[in-house]
């Protein structure tokens, strides 16, 4: 466990990093990547959801500090999306091949709704039109991204052998 | 879960409603400076690469722009050529009136030359740069390029600071058209990175192709941020409506935004002049 920790921080501390210098800065097809939230999705997947929240909200709040950002704006976003994911990853995505690009289409729509949404709770640029134009290329870039960070952290973080669940049927 | 909700939603709250000096500030700039290292090794190490792509997206345009450029530069020579005399002449006429001015741009302003090292988020026109208070960087210090403004600082700490830049939906600019002499207010237009000039009135002649630059402080009670001559744009297109009470401009930047990779932040010792 405590390896576990120790490697998924140094890559979400570089995904962060990324992200932050290159990433938030690339338009392809009117879409914007999001390396860390891509990141995010294949640890949860792996590790799960108390894991996948827990990651969530540190590299969430590591972005807010590296930016000047509302601090614990994308920390509580990533969060949700971590728990989802790794919920996901526990139960119904279990084994499955499409799990990591199913998640990551599903999170990253879900994502820019929320921040859309808590933007403009919060009285800040909320520029719909142009997120939802630029929605299906970054679904699409992001799940191009799946593939390699998935294949990579899989390698990182190998996969746990689920523990059965035993069920007694009343009656 | 619930309790990484709960801290993230307070978090919010107290960054949203505490000042830039709050002690979530501080925190917030001591995890930047952490960053701040990281950062600039990742845009080091991605320069090159920016650079080859740059390089080659520019080339499916080189031909048309190369035949603009030298049509350009062309009436540019003349037009420095007057600007020469037009401007020794100013300065004679200003030291025989003992005339008293704001900071002018670019002499009564340093340079702090820096590189950015972050982008906020596609939501913000935002960008973090490498120089901070310690570089004698302010809150509101006008920050342009060679090729013309910026933006302005928005939130700075010790090495570091928040660029808003001016196609932000925050951003408004005081603003002249060169060739005429209308006055307006440049800002966000409807598309992405677009930009407008707002509130020029229709008696006003503005054509297309007119240079727009910054105007200054013109009323004390709404000082500008921004010393007045610095080149903003060029106006792509200029029209009227009946039922509209201002022209509708639109203008082209001449600054690139989408491949800034390094700014300058003008940094004054000369009183900027405030309402009294």
């Amino acid at each position: 466990m405590p390896a576990d920790v120790a490697k998924a921080t140094g890559l979400l501390l570089f995904a962060v990093v990324l992200q932050l210098s290159i990433m938030a800065n690339v338009t392809i097809l009117g879409g914007h990547p999001n390396f860390l939230l891509v990141t995010l999705v294949c640890v949860a997947l792996l590790r799960g959801a108390v894991f996948g929240a827990v990651a969530g909200f540190w590299a969430g709040l590591l972005a807010d500090t590296g930016v000047f950002g509302t601090l614990g704006f994308t920390a509580l976003l990533l969060t949700v999306a971590g728990y989802w994911t790794g919920r996901y990853g526990e139960t119904t995505g279990r084994d499955r091949a499409h799990a990591p690009v199913l998640s990551i289409a599903m999170i990253t729509i879900l994502y820019q709704i929320a921040a859309l949404v808590l933007r403009f709770m919060l009285g800040q640029n909320a520029p719909a039109g142009a997120i939802f134009e630029g929605l299906p290329p970054t679904v699409l870039l992001n799940v191009l991204l799946t593939l390699p960070v998935y294949a990579f952290t899989r390698r990182l973080l190998r996969p746990r052998e689920w523990a059965p669940r035993e069920v007694r049927l009343l009656g | 879960m619930v309790s990484l909700v709960v801290l993230s939603l307070i978090l919010i709250t107290i960054s949203f409603r505490e000042s830039s000096t709050g002690p979530l500030s501080g925190v917030q700039a001591a995890g930047a400076t952490v960053l701040r290292p990281f950062e600039v090794a990742a845009e080091r190490v991605a320069r090159p690469f920016r650079d080859v792509y740059g390089y080659f997206a520019g080339l499916v345009h080189v031909k048309r722009e190369n035949g603009r450029l030298k049509a350009e530069v062309n009436q540019l020579r003349q037009q420095a050529e007057l600007g020469q005399s037009a401007r020794a002449q100013n300065a004679r006429l200003r030291d025989q009136l003992h005339f008293v001015d704001s900071p002018l741009f670019p002499s009564d302003y340093s340079a702090v030359n820096t590189r950015i090292i972050g982008w906020r988020s596609e939501f913000d026109d935002q960008v973090v740069i490498a120089a901070g208070r310690d570089h004698g960087i302010r809150q509101e210090t006008p920050v342009v390029t060679s090729d013309g403004l910026v933006g302005s600082v928005t939130q700075v700490i010790g090495d570091s600071a928040l660029v808003t830049l001016i196609t932000d939906q925050s951003s408004a600019v005081q603003a002249r058209d060169q060739n005429s002499g209308a006055f307006g207010l440049v800002r966000h237009g409807q598309g992405q990175g677009s930009l407008i000039v707002d509130r020029v009135t229709k008696d006003k002649q503005v054509t297309a192709g007119d240079v727009i630059v910054t105007a200054g402080t013109r009323s004390s009670k709404y000082p500008s941020l921004f010393p007045a001559g610095i080149p903003i744009g060029w106006v792509t297109s200029a029209g009227q409506s009946d039922t509209a009470p201002y022209k509708q401009i639109q203008i082209q930047p001449y600054v690139d935004f989408t491949s800034l990779d390094a700014v300058t932040a003008l940094i004054t010792s000369k009183k900027i002049p405030k309402a009294p």
